[in-house]
């Protein structure tokens, strides 16, 4: 039997340099990739993926992927699919505050503890789509990861 | 000076240079030159936003890219800045040989100083820029 390449989720995070969101996206992403799920995520360098980045524009039209944004702007998911193909999956960090009931979460140079519980909240809910889109039962080891949609 | 210069850093996930840039970033115009500078997110401008582009358009700006493929330079020229001064972190650790950044969400003590060093660096780009504006 062929030695085929394991099937992973390519984690595209807006980043926003200038939004608190935007750190929460980048550490959300950086949770799943070294602890949560390490064995089924990869993060594509959203930067790069603009500057015209071969490897990454390849890997987001033939993997699925899961757009990360920090607000309505939606950088990363626009990008992608301007790109390479329609994101599998879309996350954006203000709507999960809403739900959360999460406010000042501190500034984009340093989150405060509101918004690394946020960040723990986004990180669950790439646990969960990740999960879905590999169709993996859920496993422990993450917050969200024993969450079922209703 | 009314007009703030824009610092665009990389957003580099994967690499301690690209958080040290992105750390630079907010060292310069927070605690160093917040008076003369402003970060502008690298993803709005390359996907055209009229507020970041506006803000880039005609003037000098600051890129800071923690990797030779300098994404953040890329992206200022390509938006219409009239000049891009570049900082590379991947140069300014070169003449910090001692320097052994690690961590990417939390830089370990060395890349909080190479990301002091590289703003610092850049804080001389502003003052330059200034001098030329004649608003030093």
């Amino acid at each position: 039997m062929p030695d085929l390449p394991r099937k992973k989720v390519g984690l595209i995070s807006c980043s926003g340099e200038e939004l608190p969101e935007g750190t929460v996206t980048r550490r959300a992403v950086r949770k799943v990739l070294e602890t949560l799920r390490p064995d089924d995520a990869v993060t594509l360098c959203l930067p790069l993926f603009l500057a015209g980045g071969e490897g990454e524009r390849s890997f987001a039209r033939f993997y699925p992927t899961i757009a990360i944004d920090g607000c309505g702007k939606r950088c990363a998911a626009l990008a992608t699919e301007k790109y390479s193909a329609k994101p599998a999956a879309s996350i954006v960090v203000t709507d999960v505050a809403k739900v959360n009931g999460c406010k000042a979460i501190g500034t984009a140079r340093r989150l405060n503890a509101e918004g690394l519980r946020l960040t723990d909240e986004v990180a669950g809910k790439i646990v969960e789509e990740t999960d879905r889109l590999l169709k993996k039962k859920p496993q422990s080891g993450g917050r969200g990861a024993d969450r079922r949609k209703p | 000076m009314t007009r703030k210069i824009p610092v665009v850093p990389c957003s580099g996930i994967g690499k301690s240079l690209g958080a040290a840039a992105r750390e630079a970033a907010y060292v310069l115009t927070e605690d160093l030159r917040p008076d003369k500078t402003q970060v502008v997110a690298l993803a709005l401008l390359v996907l055209g936003d009229e507020d970041a582009k506006r803000e880039v358009t005609g003037g000098r700006a600051i890129a800071i890219d923690g990797c030779k493929l300098e994404c953040a330079a890329k992206g200022l020229a390509s938006c219409g800045a009239s000049k891009v001064d570049k900082v590379a972190i991947f140069d300014v650790v070169r003449r910090h040989r001692g320097l052994k950044p690690e961590g990417v969400c939390d830089l370990n003590e060395d890349g909080l100083k190479l990301a002091q060093a590289a703003a610092e660096e850049a804080a001389k780009i502003v003052e330059e820029i200034a001098a030329e504006d004649g608003h030093a």
